[in-house]
Formats: C-alpha cells, structure tokens, sequence
C-alpha cells in the first residue's frame, strides 16, 4: 500500500496526481470466506480492520448492499465523546477516546479528529445537580469532565442567549474537554483502505438475502450476488437489523426509528465546541467548512423512510433558536436523516447469539459514530475469539431479560420518545 | 386531514400484555416489554389524538412510505 505522506504527495504532484493507487479495490464476491461482515458502514469496516490488524484473520469480506459509508456513517453529525455515567459505557467509550487520538496515524489517514469539547447545558439548579453528579462519576472512571457556572459558559459561547427574559435560562453546563468531532467519511475511507491493503474484500452492491443455518449452526449466507459459505457472520447493519432479524426468525430488543439532521450555509467561524440544549433535544457544532451542524429529535414513529418529515425539524429548530438566536438569520442548506436501531435502553449489543457462528452488534441509537474504533475492536475480539471481551461484557443480549439494564437516561422502552 | 402535530405515537399495536393470573415465563415478559419486529413495509401501531379528541387509535401505516391504509378505534381490530 503507498504510504499518505508530504514526500509521496510531493512525488505524485509531478505526475499531476494521475498515478496514485486506488484506495481500496471492488472486489468480487468469492465462493467462501473464514468471516462475513453484513454492512459497510464504520462498524463493519472496523470490525474487518482490527481482524485483520489484532487476528491475523485476513479471510474477511465486507457486503454492502449500497455503498461504502452510505449510510448512517455518511449522515451522522459526528459528535465523539464518552461523558457517560454508567460504567459499562463509560470504560467502554473512554477506551474509544483513546482510539481516536491515536486514528490518524495509525490508520495514515487524516481523519480529522478535533477534539473541541462539548458542553451540555444545564437550564436548572436540579438539572446542575444531576450533571455534577455524572461530572463526578465521569472523573471517578477517570473521564475529564468541567462543571461551569453560568460565567464560564458565556466566555465560550457568548453567542447564546443569557438573558433572563427566557423560558430556559442558562444556568451552567457539564464540559468534557476532550470531547469533539471528525471526519465522518475519512473514518470509513482510512478503515477500509486499511483493511483492503490487508486482504480483506470489501464488497459494493451486493445485498444479503438471506442465511444457511443448519442444526443451529450458520453455514453460508445468501446474497443478491450469489450464495457464499462462510461460519462466521458480523451483524453490523444499523437501521437494518430488525429486517434481518426476521429472516433469521429473531425478534430484538430493537426497534427502527428516523433521525434528521441539517447544516446551514457556511458562514465565519463563530462556534469552536459542540453544544447541546438541556430543555430539549438540540445540538449544534460547526463544521470546518464553516456551516452550522444540528440535529436533535427522533422522527417520532417507526420508520425505514431514510428522509424525515418538516414538523420534528421546525420543533428542533425552534429549541435552537431559543438557545441562539442568531441561527434564526441563517439559511438553511441541506436537511437528510437515517434509520436508527434504536435499543430498548438505548445502550447497544456487542455480543454473541443463541445461533453458532452468528455475531450482533446493532442498538447504536444515534450514538454509534464515536463508538467505531471501540465497536469495531471489542466485535472483531468477540468474532476471533468466540467470546465477548470485558469491555463489551455489558453489552448483552440477555442483558433485557436478566434485567441488567444499561439506561443511561433512565427513559423506559419508548425508543421513539429517547 | 388532520395536522400530524395532534397525534402523539404509542408503539406496535401488536403487543399483547401476558394476562393475569396465568404463569407467564421470562421469555413472554421479555417479548411483551422489549422484542418487537419493528417491521419494514405495513405496521399496525397506536397513535392518541392528544391535541385534539384524546381518543386513542390504531393505525396501519407504511414504515417506509408512511403510506396510511387503515385506521379504526383503538379496542377494535384492523
Ligand atoms: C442524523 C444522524 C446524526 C447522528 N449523529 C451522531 C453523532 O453526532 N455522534 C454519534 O456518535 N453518532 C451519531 N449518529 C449515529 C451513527 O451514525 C450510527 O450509530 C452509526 O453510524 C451506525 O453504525 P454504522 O456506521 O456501521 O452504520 P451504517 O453506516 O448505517 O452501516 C450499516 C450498513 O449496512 C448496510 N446494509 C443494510 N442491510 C444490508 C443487507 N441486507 N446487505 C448488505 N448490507 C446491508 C447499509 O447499506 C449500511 O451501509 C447519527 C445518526 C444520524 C442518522
């Protein structure tokens, strides 16, 4: 694999950039493989990449019925932070952090990593309670957190309203300092070029129809591309899970749910942290190239409709003006969404199933895009090695029937309401 | 035609509470509170009529199209 750097760049500047190496190549699906990864997203490419990189497991084929980060991993509003209160997902989402520091290089791949901090604001004294009680379980787990006062959070962002004329004044604000965003279609690029230079087939276009389990055991999977044998298969398929669960006659603690997110045009920096509104569900970060990123409530209702409707923006964007009210005189420039699995506690399943050979990895909500390295790394674990790792230990299947919870918001089952 | 800001979602209509006083397993407590099907296609839900009558309906509507085909009382079945 040619190396991404200045002297290399340098090289093929004579050559007018003509000669570099494909990223990845489009690989035809062979007859058999030692694992199949169902999906091309973040998940899927990293789960390929570190069997590869951690196993030695280079026998790996990636199917993606569309294209390579098409989905959620292309519309997400990267966000990456672990101030979670729970210890499952606190250990297992600051190991991620660490990750991510560390991804540019080790993937040679700039994925822009900003690690800008993120401040959830607080609009009450009871609220401020419950976020020094997080900040203080964060710092026990040896997560940074900053509890701010009203002052200190005006000096990061003046550009809210602090004025007490309002319905949800700012009180204060939870920050995790190393908190931020990157690129999300830079991470799905630099794992699967990775993974490909490695040997692992990454394959477009190509749909999964169905499985062969014989006496509970998988045999193969079906594809829109032909039939393919295999004895172990990665579930990494997002907002799809439940269609395929059906055909492996499973029903899920999942179900399939819409979120929206939009950018306005691009405008001067004026924003260097992500901020979420307390009162509601807002947030808003602004991208390198300047534009407004904001995204906030599930669609409300069951939906694989991969767009979303007007009145769930207009609401959200309504809590986003009230929080700063300058947005009001932005336009907007694009609107997408994408299908959710939403869990049932709205924490996800790494974990094993009651089918041999059959790996699930799904209920991301819409938390999965700062969860790549750490997903793809403890699956991978899970897949080698036929067991789960500790730090997805949490992540259970079984965990809704033994009545080992992981309810981060303490929100109950209506995932549509989380 | 309703304006979809007066109804509020209520889930799968499909769900049914194990009855009482009869021995219910772990695993139909389990089916009933957290495993649904989430289904791509026609979906039979419970939607209330919150800003308006209050009246609680079940709908059968197209999760991919939001396509609506039926609707009828909520103790009645479509
Ligand atoms: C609007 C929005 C904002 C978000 N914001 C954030 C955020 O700020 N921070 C954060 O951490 N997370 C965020 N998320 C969530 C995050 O994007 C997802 O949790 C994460 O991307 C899911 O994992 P993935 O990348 O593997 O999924 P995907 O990219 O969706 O990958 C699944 C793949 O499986 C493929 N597939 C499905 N069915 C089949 C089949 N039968 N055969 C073959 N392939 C199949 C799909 O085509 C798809 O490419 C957001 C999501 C959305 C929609």
């Amino acid at each position: 694999m040619q190396k991404y750097s200045i002297f290399n760049l340098i090289k093929n500047a004579f050559s007018g950039h003509q000669k570099w190496d494909l990223a990845w190549k489009d690989a035809t699906p062979k007859k058999e493989y030692d694992v199949v990864i169902i999906g091309g997203g973040g998940h899927g490419l990293a789960t390929a990449y570190y069997l590869a990189k951690e196993h030695n497991i280079t026998n790996v084929a990636i199917i993606e019925k569309g294209w390579l980060g098409g989905g959620n991993m292309g519309r997400n509003t990267t966000i990456i932070r672990s101030n979670y209160m729970h210890d499952d997902n606190a250990l297992f989402s600051e190991f991620g952090m660490d990750l991510w520091r560390k991804m540019s290089q080790d993937l040679n791949y700039n994925v822009m990593f900003s690690p800008r901090g993120i401040i959830n604001l607080a609009h009450s004294d009871a609220q401020m309670n419950v976020f020094a009680r997080r900040g203080n379980s964060m710092r026990l787990n040896g997560i940074d957190a900053v509890l701010l006062n009203r002052e200190e959070v005006k000096e990061i962002i003046p550009m809210a309203d602090f004025s007490d004329n309002v319905r949800f004044p700012i009180f204060g604000g939870l920050m995790q300092p190393s908190a931020g965003t990157a690129r999300h279609d830079a991470v799905a690029w630099g794992y699967a070029r990775q993974a490909d230079s490695m040997g692992v087939d990454i394959i477009q276009n190509c749909e999964v129809t169905g499985f062969d389990v014989v006496g509970g055991k998988i045999q193969g999977v079906r594809t829109s591309r032909g039939d393919i044998k295999v004895k172990k298969i990665g579930l990494c398929v997002a907002g799809s899970t439940n269609i395929l669960a059906e055909k492996l006659n499973m029903t899920i603690p999942v179900e399939t749910h819409l979120l929206q997110a939009c950018v306005t045009e691009p405008v001067k920096p004026v924003l260097d942290s992500v901020v979420t509104f307390g009162a509601g569900h807002f947030y808003i970060s602004q991208s390198d190239k300047g534009e407004m990123v904001m995204g906030g409530d599930l669609d409300g209702y069951n939906s694989y409709a991969q767009r979303g409707n007007l009145p769930t923006l207009q609401h959200v964007l309504t809590e986003g003006i009230a929080m700063m009210p300058f947005l009001s005189k932005l336009k907007m420039l694009r609107t997408w969404g994408g299908i959710m699995d939403m869990s049932m506690d709205g924490s996800p399943i790494i974990d094993k199933t009651h089918i041999e050979g059959l790996y699930l990895n799904c209920g991301w909500c819409y938390g999965g895009f700062k969860a790549t390295p750490a997903s793809g790394w403890t699956f991978a674990h899970t897949i080698a090695q036929d067991r789960v790792h500790k730090l997805n230990e949490g992540y259970s299947l079984s965990r809704f029937n033994t009545g080992h919870l992981l309810d981060e918001k303490g929100l109950g089952t209506k995932t549509w309401i989380s | 035609m309703r304006s979809q800001n007066e109804f509020s979602y209520g889930g799968d209509a499909t769900v049914k509470r194990p009855e009482l006083n009869k021995e219910v397993s772990d695993k139909d407590w389990d089916n009933f509170v957290y495993n649904r099907k989430s289904l791509r296609g026609k979906h039979k839900e419970l939607w209330q009529h919150i800003s308006g009558c209050r009246q609680w309906i079940k709908v059968e509507r197209d999760t991919a199209t939001h396509e609506i085909f039926k609707t009828v009382k909520a103790h009645e079945d479509i």
